[in-house]
Protein backbone atom coordinates (compact mmCIF):
# COMPACT_ATOMS: atom_id res chain seq x y z
CA UNK A 1 0.00 0.00 0.00
CA UNK A 2 1.35 3.38 -0.87
CA UNK A 3 1.32 5.96 1.89
CA UNK A 4 0.80 9.66 1.40
CA UNK A 5 3.78 11.90 2.03
CA UNK A 6 2.10 13.33 5.10
CA UNK A 7 1.63 9.88 6.64
CA UNK A 8 5.28 9.08 6.00
CA UNK A 9 6.32 12.40 7.50
CA UNK A 10 4.32 11.79 10.70
CA UNK A 11 5.63 8.23 10.88
CA UNK A 12 9.24 9.29 10.55
CA UNK A 13 8.99 12.37 12.73
CA UNK A 14 5.94 11.94 14.95
CA UNK A 15 4.88 15.11 16.78
CA UNK A 16 4.36 15.16 20.52
CA UNK A 17 5.28 11.58 21.30
CA UNK A 18 5.34 10.82 24.98
CA UNK A 19 3.33 11.17 28.15
CA UNK A 20 3.08 13.39 31.20
CA UNK A 21 4.07 10.56 33.50
CA UNK A 22 3.31 6.98 34.30
CA UNK A 23 -0.28 5.84 34.18
CA UNK A 24 -0.80 5.96 37.97
CA UNK A 25 0.83 9.40 38.22
CA UNK A 26 -1.33 11.07 35.60
CA UNK A 27 -4.41 9.46 37.11
CA UNK A 28 -3.95 11.75 40.13
CA UNK A 29 -3.63 14.94 38.12
CA UNK A 30 -6.83 16.80 37.39
CA UNK A 31 -5.20 19.05 34.76
CA UNK A 32 -4.55 16.00 32.61
CA UNK A 33 -7.03 13.95 30.67
CA UNK A 34 -6.15 10.54 29.32
CA UNK A 35 -7.79 8.66 26.49
CA UNK A 36 -6.77 5.10 25.67
CA UNK A 37 -8.70 3.53 22.80
CA UNK A 38 -8.38 0.43 20.68
CA UNK A 39 -7.10 -2.97 21.68
CA UNK A 40 -3.89 -4.88 21.06
CA UNK A 41 -5.73 -7.76 19.42
CA UNK A 42 -7.22 -5.31 16.91
CA UNK A 43 -3.73 -4.15 16.02
CA UNK A 44 -4.07 -0.61 17.26
CA UNK A 45 -3.99 1.15 20.62
CA UNK A 46 -3.86 4.92 20.92
CA UNK A 47 -3.08 6.78 24.09
CA UNK A 48 -3.68 10.51 24.12
CA UNK A 49 -2.92 12.73 27.09
CA UNK A 50 -4.00 16.35 27.20
CA UNK A 51 -2.82 18.99 29.62
CA UNK A 52 -5.44 21.66 30.18
CA UNK A 53 -4.77 25.06 31.70
CA UNK A 54 -7.00 27.13 33.95
CA UNK A 55 -8.74 28.68 30.95
CA UNK A 56 -9.84 25.30 29.64
CA UNK A 57 -7.29 25.45 26.84
CA UNK A 58 -5.31 22.36 25.87
CA UNK A 59 -1.82 23.73 26.29
CA UNK A 60 -0.01 20.50 25.60
CA UNK A 61 -0.78 17.03 24.27
CA UNK A 62 1.18 13.81 24.09
CA UNK A 63 0.45 10.59 22.32
CA UNK A 64 1.63 7.02 22.15
CA UNK A 65 0.44 4.62 19.52
CA UNK A 66 0.68 0.93 18.75
CA UNK A 67 -0.60 0.57 15.24
CA UNK A 68 0.03 0.93 11.56
CA UNK A 69 1.59 3.98 9.95
CA UNK A 70 -1.82 5.55 9.36
CA UNK A 71 -2.74 5.11 13.02
CA UNK A 72 0.51 6.71 14.12
CA UNK A 73 0.01 9.60 11.70
CA UNK A 74 -3.62 10.09 12.78
CA UNK A 75 -2.73 10.34 16.45
CA UNK A 76 0.30 12.51 15.78
CA UNK A 77 -1.84 14.86 13.72
CA UNK A 78 -4.51 14.89 16.42
CA UNK A 79 -2.02 16.22 18.97
CA UNK A 80 -1.05 19.02 16.61
CA UNK A 81 -4.63 20.01 15.98
CA UNK A 82 -5.86 20.02 19.56
CA UNK A 83 -3.01 22.02 21.04
CA UNK A 84 -4.13 25.57 21.70
CA UNK A 85 -7.81 24.76 21.40
CA UNK A 86 -10.28 24.77 24.25
CA UNK A 87 -11.51 21.34 25.25
CA UNK A 88 -14.89 22.08 23.70
CA UNK A 89 -13.41 23.31 20.46
CA UNK A 90 -11.24 20.18 20.26
CA UNK A 91 -14.40 18.10 20.29
CA UNK A 92 -15.26 19.63 16.92
CA UNK A 93 -12.43 17.77 15.21
CA UNK A 94 -13.95 15.16 12.93
CA UNK A 95 -12.31 12.01 11.71
CA UNK A 96 -13.16 12.98 8.14
CA UNK A 97 -10.85 15.98 8.44
CA UNK A 98 -8.03 13.64 9.47
CA UNK A 99 -8.82 11.37 6.52
CA UNK A 100 -8.65 14.33 4.19
CA UNK A 101 -5.48 15.82 5.64
CA UNK A 102 -3.59 12.52 5.52
CA UNK A 103 -5.22 11.21 2.31
CA UNK A 104 -6.11 7.97 4.07
CA UNK A 105 -7.50 5.19 1.87
CA UNK A 106 -10.87 3.62 2.81
CA UNK A 107 -9.28 0.67 4.67
CA UNK A 108 -7.53 3.12 6.97
CA UNK A 109 -10.55 5.23 7.92
CA UNK A 110 -10.80 3.35 11.21
CA UNK A 111 -7.44 4.86 12.18
CA UNK A 112 -8.94 8.34 11.95
CA UNK A 113 -12.01 7.21 13.90
CA UNK A 114 -9.71 5.94 16.60
CA UNK A 115 -7.90 9.28 16.73
CA UNK A 116 -11.20 11.13 17.09
CA UNK A 117 -12.23 8.67 19.80
CA UNK A 118 -8.98 9.23 21.67
CA UNK A 119 -9.66 12.99 21.72
CA UNK A 120 -13.18 12.39 23.05
CA UNK A 121 -11.98 9.95 25.69
CA UNK A 122 -9.18 12.23 26.86
CA UNK A 123 -11.56 15.18 27.18
CA UNK A 124 -14.19 13.06 28.90
CA UNK A 125 -11.54 11.88 31.36
CA UNK A 126 -10.46 15.44 31.99
CA UNK A 127 -14.04 16.56 32.56
CA UNK A 128 -14.78 13.62 34.81
CA UNK A 129 -11.79 14.44 36.98
CA UNK A 130 -13.13 17.93 37.27
CA UNK A 131 -16.43 16.90 38.84
CA UNK A 132 -17.99 16.16 35.53
CA UNK A 133 -19.00 19.81 35.47
CA UNK A 134 -19.88 21.67 32.32
CA UNK A 135 -17.36 23.48 30.20
CA UNK A 136 -17.71 26.91 31.82
CA UNK A 137 -16.65 25.95 35.32
CA UNK A 138 -14.32 23.07 34.53
CA UNK A 139 -11.20 25.18 34.92
CA UNK A 140 -12.16 26.34 38.40
CA UNK A 141 -12.64 22.83 39.68
CA UNK A 142 -9.39 21.85 37.98
CA UNK A 143 -7.45 24.50 39.88
CA UNK A 144 -9.34 23.61 43.03
CA UNK A 145 -8.39 19.96 42.78
CA UNK A 146 -4.73 20.59 42.16
CA UNK A 147 -4.43 22.81 45.25
CA UNK B 1 30.15 -2.50 1.85
CA UNK B 2 26.45 -1.75 2.07
CA UNK B 3 24.27 -3.99 -0.06
CA UNK B 4 22.34 -2.57 -2.97
CA UNK B 5 18.76 -1.70 -2.13
CA UNK B 6 16.00 -2.78 -1.97
CA UNK B 7 16.68 -6.18 -0.44
CA UNK B 8 14.42 -9.10 -1.30
CA UNK B 9 13.56 -11.30 1.67
CA UNK B 10 10.23 -12.64 0.52
CA UNK B 11 11.35 -15.80 -1.26
CA UNK B 12 8.51 -17.82 0.26
CA UNK B 13 6.15 -15.62 -1.78
CA UNK B 14 8.01 -15.99 -5.02
CA UNK B 15 11.57 -16.24 -6.22
CA UNK B 16 13.55 -14.56 -8.93
CA UNK B 17 13.77 -16.84 -11.95
CA UNK B 18 17.32 -18.15 -12.13
CA UNK B 19 19.10 -16.66 -15.17
CA UNK B 20 20.12 -20.21 -16.17
CA UNK B 21 16.43 -21.10 -16.22
CA UNK B 22 15.57 -18.09 -18.35
CA UNK B 23 18.29 -19.07 -20.78
CA UNK B 24 16.91 -22.59 -21.05
CA UNK B 25 13.43 -21.20 -21.75
CA UNK B 26 14.28 -18.67 -24.42
CA UNK B 27 14.43 -20.97 -27.48
CA UNK B 28 10.92 -22.15 -26.73
CA UNK B 29 9.49 -18.72 -27.39
CA UNK B 30 11.10 -18.45 -30.81
CA UNK B 31 12.82 -21.38 -32.54
CA UNK B 32 10.97 -24.27 -30.92
CA UNK B 33 7.42 -23.05 -30.81
CA UNK B 34 5.50 -26.17 -31.72
CA UNK B 35 2.53 -27.61 -29.87
CA UNK B 36 3.78 -30.59 -27.90
CA UNK B 37 0.56 -32.42 -28.84
CA UNK B 38 1.29 -32.13 -32.58
CA UNK B 39 2.34 -35.65 -33.37
CA UNK B 40 2.87 -35.33 -37.09
CA UNK B 41 5.69 -32.84 -37.55
CA UNK B 42 9.08 -32.04 -36.12
CA UNK B 43 7.91 -28.80 -34.50
CA UNK B 44 5.61 -30.83 -32.30
CA UNK B 45 8.21 -33.56 -31.72
CA UNK B 46 10.80 -31.03 -30.57
CA UNK B 47 8.33 -29.47 -28.16
CA UNK B 48 7.27 -32.87 -26.88
CA UNK B 49 10.89 -33.87 -26.40
CA UNK B 50 11.50 -30.74 -24.33
CA UNK B 51 8.40 -31.40 -22.21
CA UNK B 52 9.51 -34.96 -21.59
CA UNK B 53 12.97 -33.84 -20.54
CA UNK B 54 11.40 -31.42 -18.09
CA UNK B 55 9.07 -34.15 -16.86
CA UNK B 56 12.09 -36.30 -16.09
CA UNK B 57 13.80 -33.40 -14.30
CA UNK B 58 10.73 -32.70 -12.16
CA UNK B 59 10.24 -36.40 -11.41
CA UNK B 60 13.90 -36.81 -10.43
CA UNK B 61 13.63 -33.99 -7.91
CA UNK B 62 10.96 -35.89 -5.97
CA UNK B 63 11.93 -39.50 -6.65
CA UNK B 64 8.95 -40.14 -8.93
CA UNK B 65 8.58 -41.60 -12.40
CA UNK B 66 8.07 -39.17 -15.29
CA UNK B 67 4.64 -40.56 -16.06
CA UNK B 68 3.56 -39.54 -12.57
CA UNK B 69 4.02 -35.81 -13.26
CA UNK B 70 0.96 -33.82 -14.37
CA UNK B 71 1.72 -30.28 -15.51
CA UNK B 72 -0.55 -27.56 -14.17
CA UNK B 73 -0.61 -23.78 -13.99
CA UNK B 74 0.80 -23.77 -10.46
CA UNK B 75 0.41 -25.19 -6.99
CA UNK B 76 -3.07 -23.74 -6.49
CA UNK B 77 -4.33 -25.69 -9.48
CA UNK B 78 -2.38 -28.77 -8.37
CA UNK B 79 -4.02 -28.57 -4.94
CA UNK B 80 -7.48 -28.13 -6.44
CA UNK B 81 -6.99 -31.03 -8.83
CA UNK B 82 -5.61 -33.30 -6.13
CA UNK B 83 -8.16 -32.53 -3.43
CA UNK B 84 -11.34 -32.15 -5.47
CA UNK B 85 -10.23 -34.73 -8.01
CA UNK B 86 -9.50 -37.39 -5.39
CA UNK B 87 -12.54 -36.63 -3.22
CA UNK B 88 -14.94 -36.85 -6.16
CA UNK B 89 -13.27 -39.98 -7.51
CA UNK B 90 -13.27 -41.81 -4.18
CA UNK B 91 -16.60 -40.44 -2.94
CA UNK B 92 -18.75 -42.94 -1.07
CA UNK B 93 -22.01 -41.46 -2.30
CA UNK B 94 -22.99 -39.60 -5.46
CA UNK B 95 -23.12 -35.84 -5.75
CA UNK B 96 -26.12 -34.28 -4.06
CA UNK B 97 -26.14 -36.77 -1.21
CA UNK B 98 -24.57 -36.44 2.22
CA UNK B 99 -22.09 -38.89 3.69
CA UNK B 100 -19.84 -38.76 0.66
CA UNK B 101 -16.72 -39.41 2.70
CA UNK B 102 -14.39 -37.93 5.29
CA UNK B 103 -11.40 -35.67 4.64
CA UNK B 104 -8.73 -34.60 7.12
CA UNK B 105 -6.87 -31.32 6.82
CA UNK B 106 -5.65 -28.57 9.16
CA UNK B 107 -6.76 -25.03 9.94
CA UNK B 108 -3.40 -23.48 9.11
CA UNK B 109 -3.08 -24.91 5.61
CA UNK B 110 -2.69 -22.57 2.65
CA UNK B 111 -5.92 -21.08 1.32
CA UNK B 112 -5.44 -23.15 -1.83
CA UNK B 113 -6.12 -26.21 0.33
CA UNK B 114 -8.62 -24.69 2.75
CA UNK B 115 -10.94 -23.34 0.09
CA UNK B 116 -11.20 -26.56 -1.96
CA UNK B 117 -11.92 -28.43 1.30
CA UNK B 118 -14.63 -25.91 2.16
CA UNK B 119 -16.17 -26.42 -1.25
CA UNK B 120 -16.15 -30.18 -0.70
CA UNK B 121 -17.84 -29.64 2.66
CA UNK B 122 -20.65 -27.85 0.84
CA UNK B 123 -20.81 -30.78 -1.59
CA UNK B 124 -21.56 -33.27 1.18
CA UNK B 125 -18.11 -34.36 2.35
CA UNK B 126 -17.18 -34.26 6.04
CA UNK B 127 -14.01 -32.38 6.80
CA UNK B 128 -12.02 -32.57 10.02
CA UNK B 129 -10.02 -29.40 10.58
CA UNK B 130 -7.06 -30.31 12.77
CA UNK B 131 -5.58 -27.70 15.08
CA UNK B 132 -1.82 -27.70 15.51
CA UNK B 133 -0.07 -27.40 18.83
CA UNK B 134 1.69 -24.15 19.63
CA UNK B 135 4.72 -25.34 17.67
CA UNK B 136 2.61 -25.43 14.51
CA UNK B 137 3.20 -29.10 13.71
CA UNK B 138 0.72 -31.70 12.49
CA UNK B 139 1.83 -35.13 13.69
CA UNK B 140 1.03 -38.70 12.82
CA UNK B 141 -0.72 -39.06 16.18
CA UNK B 142 -3.09 -36.20 15.33
CA UNK B 143 -4.02 -37.82 12.04
CA UNK B 144 -4.41 -41.20 13.71
CA UNK B 145 -6.86 -39.75 16.22
CA UNK B 146 -8.90 -38.17 13.45
CA UNK B 147 -9.05 -41.12 11.03
CA UNK B 148 -12.47 -42.73 10.56
CA UNK B 149 -13.88 -45.71 8.73
CA UNK B 150 -15.08 -43.42 5.96
CA UNK B 151 -11.90 -41.30 5.65
CA UNK B 152 -10.97 -41.07 1.98
CA UNK B 153 -8.36 -38.32 1.87
CA UNK B 154 -5.79 -36.67 4.11
CA UNK B 155 -4.37 -33.38 2.85
CA UNK B 156 -1.59 -31.90 4.95
CA UNK B 157 1.08 -29.50 3.76
CA UNK B 158 4.67 -30.61 4.06
CA UNK B 159 6.06 -27.27 5.25
CA UNK B 160 4.03 -24.27 6.29
CA UNK B 161 4.35 -21.21 4.11
CA UNK B 162 4.19 -18.64 6.91
CA UNK B 163 6.31 -20.46 9.49
CA UNK B 164 8.44 -22.92 7.56
CA UNK B 165 7.47 -25.60 10.10
CA UNK B 166 7.68 -29.19 8.86
CA UNK B 167 4.83 -31.63 9.40
CA UNK B 168 5.42 -35.36 9.92
CA UNK B 169 4.77 -36.25 6.32
CA UNK B 170 6.59 -39.58 5.92
CA UNK B 171 4.98 -40.90 9.12
CA UNK B 172 1.56 -39.58 8.14
CA UNK B 173 2.00 -41.19 4.73
CA UNK B 174 2.88 -44.55 6.26
CA UNK B 175 -0.25 -44.35 8.40
CA UNK B 176 -2.42 -43.45 5.41
CA UNK B 177 -1.04 -46.36 3.42
CA UNK B 178 -1.73 -48.75 6.31
CA UNK B 179 -5.33 -47.53 6.35
CA UNK B 180 -5.83 -47.32 2.60
CA UNK B 181 -6.38 -43.57 2.69
CA UNK B 182 -5.07 -41.25 -0.04
CA UNK B 183 -2.45 -38.76 1.16
CA UNK B 184 -2.06 -35.44 -0.62
CA UNK B 185 0.61 -32.98 0.47
CA UNK B 186 0.99 -29.39 -0.62
CA UNK B 187 4.78 -29.36 -0.86
CA UNK B 188 5.08 -25.95 -2.48
CA UNK B 189 7.51 -24.63 0.14
CA UNK B 190 9.29 -27.94 0.65
CA UNK B 191 10.17 -29.27 -2.77
CA UNK B 192 13.42 -27.98 -4.18
CA UNK B 193 14.60 -26.99 -0.72
CA UNK B 194 14.58 -30.37 1.02
CA UNK B 195 15.29 -33.91 -0.21
CA UNK B 196 12.09 -35.58 -1.35
CA UNK B 197 11.28 -39.15 -2.29
CA UNK B 198 7.63 -39.91 -2.84
CA UNK B 199 8.32 -43.65 -2.47
CA UNK B 200 10.08 -43.66 0.90
CA UNK B 201 8.02 -40.66 2.06
CA UNK B 202 4.76 -42.54 1.32
CA UNK B 203 3.04 -39.86 -0.71
CA UNK B 204 0.20 -40.35 -3.20
CA UNK B 205 -0.35 -36.82 -4.44
CA UNK B 206 2.12 -33.96 -4.15
CA UNK B 207 1.74 -30.37 -5.34
CA UNK B 208 4.64 -28.12 -6.24
CA UNK B 209 5.26 -24.99 -8.17
CA UNK B 210 7.81 -23.44 -10.51
CA UNK B 211 8.06 -19.94 -9.14
CA UNK B 212 8.96 -20.98 -5.59
CA UNK B 213 12.05 -22.81 -6.81
CA UNK B 214 13.63 -20.14 -9.03
CA UNK B 215 11.57 -21.18 -12.03
CA UNK B 216 8.91 -19.19 -13.87
CA UNK B 217 5.41 -18.25 -12.73
CA UNK B 218 2.35 -19.93 -14.19
CA UNK B 219 3.64 -23.48 -14.16
CA UNK B 220 3.39 -26.15 -11.52
CA UNK B 221 3.03 -29.88 -11.22
CA UNK B 222 1.06 -32.52 -9.45
CA UNK B 223 2.64 -35.86 -8.68
CA UNK B 224 0.04 -38.61 -9.05
CA UNK B 225 1.10 -42.06 -7.83
CA UNK B 226 0.73 -44.75 -10.53
CA UNK B 227 1.55 -47.90 -8.60
CA UNK B 228 0.94 -49.33 -5.12
CA UNK B 229 -1.68 -47.92 -5.16
CA UNK B 230 -2.64 -46.32 -8.45
CA UNK B 231 -4.37 -43.02 -7.70
CA UNK B 232 -7.19 -41.86 -9.93
CA UNK B 233 -8.54 -38.35 -10.14
CA UNK B 234 -11.61 -36.76 -11.60
CA UNK B 235 -10.37 -34.07 -13.97
CA UNK B 236 -11.39 -30.47 -13.46
CA UNK B 237 -10.48 -29.22 -16.91
CA UNK B 238 -11.89 -31.24 -19.78
CA UNK B 239 -10.69 -30.84 -23.33
CA UNK B 240 -8.12 -32.55 -25.48
CA UNK B 241 -7.21 -35.21 -22.96
CA UNK B 242 -3.71 -33.89 -22.31
CA UNK B 243 -1.76 -35.10 -19.30
CA UNK B 244 -3.38 -38.51 -19.35
CA UNK B 245 -6.81 -36.96 -19.30
CA UNK B 246 -6.26 -35.36 -15.92
CA UNK B 247 -5.54 -31.86 -17.16
CA UNK B 248 -6.49 -30.85 -20.66
CA UNK B 249 -5.05 -27.82 -22.37
CA UNK B 250 -2.12 -27.12 -24.67
CA UNK B 251 1.03 -27.33 -22.62
CA UNK B 252 2.96 -24.23 -21.64
CA UNK B 253 6.14 -25.57 -23.19
CA UNK B 254 8.46 -22.68 -22.34
CA UNK B 255 7.19 -22.60 -18.76
CA UNK B 256 7.51 -26.35 -18.41
CA UNK B 257 11.05 -26.26 -19.77
CA UNK B 258 11.80 -23.56 -17.20
CA UNK B 259 10.32 -25.53 -14.36
CA UNK B 260 12.29 -28.60 -15.43
CA UNK B 261 15.51 -26.62 -15.53
CA UNK B 262 14.70 -25.14 -12.12
CA UNK B 263 14.12 -28.64 -10.73
CA UNK B 264 17.45 -29.85 -12.13
CA UNK B 265 19.27 -26.93 -10.50
CA UNK B 266 17.59 -27.62 -7.17
CA UNK B 267 18.53 -31.30 -7.36
CA UNK B 268 22.17 -30.34 -7.89
CA UNK B 269 22.42 -27.41 -5.48
CA UNK B 270 19.86 -28.01 -2.74
CA UNK B 271 22.21 -29.41 -0.12
CA UNK B 272 24.80 -26.65 -0.30
CA UNK B 273 22.13 -23.98 -0.67
CA UNK B 274 20.17 -25.24 2.34
CA UNK B 275 23.26 -25.20 4.52
CA UNK B 276 24.21 -21.70 3.41
CA UNK B 277 20.71 -20.34 4.03
CA UNK B 278 20.53 -22.05 7.40
CA UNK B 279 23.72 -20.25 8.46
CA UNK B 280 22.39 -16.93 7.24
CA UNK B 281 19.04 -17.37 8.95
CA UNK B 282 20.73 -18.36 12.20
CA UNK B 283 22.83 -15.21 11.99
CA UNK B 284 19.74 -13.09 11.34
CA UNK B 285 17.68 -14.60 14.15
CA UNK B 286 20.50 -14.43 16.69
CA UNK B 287 21.23 -10.81 15.95
CA UNK B 288 17.57 -9.90 16.47
CA UNK B 289 16.82 -12.08 19.48
CA UNK B 290 20.04 -11.16 21.27
CA UNK B 291 19.68 -7.42 20.82
CA UNK B 292 16.07 -6.86 21.91
CA UNK B 293 13.64 -8.02 24.55
CA UNK B 294 10.29 -9.68 23.81
CA UNK B 295 11.26 -11.07 20.43
CA UNK B 296 9.70 -14.43 19.68
CA UNK B 297 10.35 -16.89 16.88
CA UNK B 298 7.05 -18.49 15.91
CA UNK B 299 6.67 -22.20 15.25
CA UNK B 300 8.83 -25.17 16.11
CA UNK B 301 12.40 -23.95 16.31
CA UNK B 302 14.02 -27.19 15.12
CA UNK B 303 11.61 -28.64 12.61
CA UNK B 304 11.71 -25.76 10.17
CA UNK B 305 12.81 -25.11 6.62
CA UNK B 306 16.25 -23.50 6.67
CA UNK B 307 15.36 -20.29 4.87
CA UNK B 308 12.17 -19.02 6.52
CA UNK B 309 11.82 -17.22 9.82
CA UNK B 310 8.66 -15.84 11.38
CA UNK B 311 9.41 -13.43 14.21
CA UNK B 312 7.16 -11.38 16.46
CA UNK B 313 8.46 -8.14 17.93
CA UNK B 314 6.34 -7.42 20.97
CA UNK B 315 4.54 -4.07 21.31
CA UNK B 316 5.18 -3.11 17.68
CA UNK B 317 2.59 -3.43 14.94
CA UNK B 318 3.76 -5.29 11.86
CA UNK B 319 2.66 -2.93 9.16
CA UNK B 320 4.27 0.05 10.83
CA UNK B 321 7.38 -2.07 11.26
CA UNK B 322 7.43 -2.81 7.54
CA UNK B 323 7.06 0.90 6.89
CA UNK B 324 10.24 1.42 8.88
CA UNK B 325 12.16 -1.15 6.87
CA UNK B 326 10.95 -0.05 3.49
CA UNK B 327 14.15 -1.18 1.78
CA UNK B 328 13.50 -4.76 2.85
CA UNK B 329 10.77 -6.71 1.06
CA UNK B 330 9.12 -9.18 3.41
CA UNK B 331 5.69 -10.20 4.72
CA UNK B 332 3.81 -9.56 7.93
CA UNK B 333 1.09 -11.40 9.82
CA UNK B 334 -0.40 -8.06 10.69
CA UNK B 335 -4.03 -7.56 9.85
CA UNK B 336 -3.23 -4.23 8.33
CA UNK B 337 -1.29 -5.85 5.54
CA UNK B 338 -4.28 -7.93 4.49
CA UNK B 339 -7.60 -6.89 3.09
CA UNK B 340 -9.50 -8.78 5.78
CA UNK B 341 -8.21 -6.78 8.77
CA UNK B 342 -7.70 -10.10 10.55
CA UNK B 343 -4.24 -11.02 11.77
CA UNK B 344 -2.61 -14.13 10.35
CA UNK B 345 -4.87 -17.15 10.79
CA UNK B 346 -1.75 -19.31 10.81
CA UNK B 347 -0.30 -17.56 13.84
CA UNK B 348 -3.71 -17.58 15.53
CA UNK B 349 -3.87 -21.33 14.95
CA UNK B 350 -0.68 -21.68 17.01
CA UNK B 351 -2.26 -19.74 19.84
CA UNK B 352 0.08 -16.82 19.27
CA UNK B 353 -1.70 -13.92 20.96
CA UNK B 354 -3.39 -11.52 18.60
CA UNK B 355 -1.10 -8.68 19.60
CA UNK B 356 1.97 -10.80 18.80
CA UNK B 357 0.38 -11.96 15.54
CA UNK B 358 0.00 -8.30 14.60
CA UNK B 359 3.68 -7.87 15.44
CA UNK B 360 5.12 -10.54 13.19
CA UNK B 361 7.41 -10.48 10.19
CA UNK B 362 8.10 -13.36 7.85
CA UNK B 363 11.55 -13.12 6.32
CA UNK B 364 12.43 -15.74 3.73
CA UNK B 365 15.93 -15.94 2.33
CA UNK B 366 16.88 -17.22 -1.08
CA UNK B 367 19.53 -18.16 -3.60
CA UNK B 368 20.95 -14.65 -3.87
CA UNK B 369 20.66 -13.53 -0.26
CA UNK B 370 24.04 -12.36 1.06
CA UNK B 371 25.45 -11.96 4.54
CA UNK B 372 25.68 -8.21 3.95
CA UNK B 373 21.97 -8.15 3.23
CA UNK B 374 21.20 -10.12 6.36
CA UNK B 375 23.28 -7.79 8.51
CA UNK B 376 21.74 -4.72 6.93
CA UNK B 377 18.22 -6.10 7.41
CA UNK B 378 18.92 -6.91 11.02
CA UNK B 379 20.14 -3.39 11.70
CA UNK B 380 17.16 -1.81 9.94
CA UNK B 381 14.71 -3.97 11.85
CA UNK B 382 16.33 -3.14 15.17
CA UNK B 383 16.21 0.58 14.45
CA UNK B 384 12.58 0.41 13.36
CA UNK B 385 11.55 -1.62 16.41
CA UNK B 386 13.28 0.89 18.70
CA UNK B 387 11.66 3.83 16.89
CA UNK B 388 8.21 2.24 17.27
CA UNK B 389 8.65 1.06 20.84
CA UNK B 390 9.55 4.60 21.82
CA UNK B 391 6.00 5.54 20.86
CA UNK B 392 4.26 2.32 21.90
CA UNK B 393 1.88 2.62 24.85
CA UNK B 394 2.07 -1.17 25.19
CA UNK B 395 5.83 -1.07 25.65
CA UNK B 396 5.35 1.51 28.43
CA UNK B 397 2.89 -0.79 30.18
CA UNK B 398 5.30 -3.68 29.78
CA UNK B 399 8.10 -1.61 31.30
CA UNK B 400 5.82 -0.61 34.19
CA UNK B 401 5.39 -4.32 34.83
CA UNK B 402 1.77 -4.43 33.68
CA UNK B 403 0.66 -7.51 31.78
CA UNK B 404 -1.32 -6.15 28.85
CA UNK B 405 -3.40 -9.31 28.65
CA UNK B 406 -4.91 -8.41 32.05
CA UNK B 407 -6.24 -5.06 30.82
CA UNK B 408 -9.80 -4.71 29.66
CA UNK B 409 -9.48 -3.00 26.33
CA UNK B 410 -12.15 -0.83 24.89
CA UNK B 411 -12.19 -2.71 21.59
CA UNK B 412 -13.68 -0.83 18.71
Amino acid sequence: MAYSEKVIDHYQAPRNVGSFGKSDEVKERSDIGVGIVGAPECGDVMQLQIKVNDDGVIEDAKFKCFGCGSAIASSSLATEWIKGRTVDDALNIKNTEIVEELSLPPVKIHCSVLAEDSIRHAIADYKKKNDGAGETDSHTSASHNTN
Amino acid sequence: MPPSLPIYMDNASTTRTDPRVVEAMLPYFSEIYGNSASRNHCFGWDAEHAVNTARRQAADLIGAGPKEIIWTSGATESNNLAIKGAARMYAKAPAGESGRGHIITAIHEHKAVIDPCKRLEREGFDVTWLEPGEDGLITRAMIEAALREDTILVTIMWANNELGTINEIPAIGALCHERGVVLHTDATQWVGKMPTNVETDNIDLLSFSGHKIYGPNGVGALYVRRRRPRIRLEAMIDGGGHERGMRSGTLNVAGIVGMGAACALCSAEMDAEGERLFQLRTRLERSLVDSMDVVQINGNIEKRLPHITNISFGFVEGESLMMGIKDIACSSGSACTSASLEPSYVLKALGVGDELAHSSLRLSLGRWTTQEEVDYASLQIREAVEHLRAMSPLYDLHNEGIDISTIEWDAH
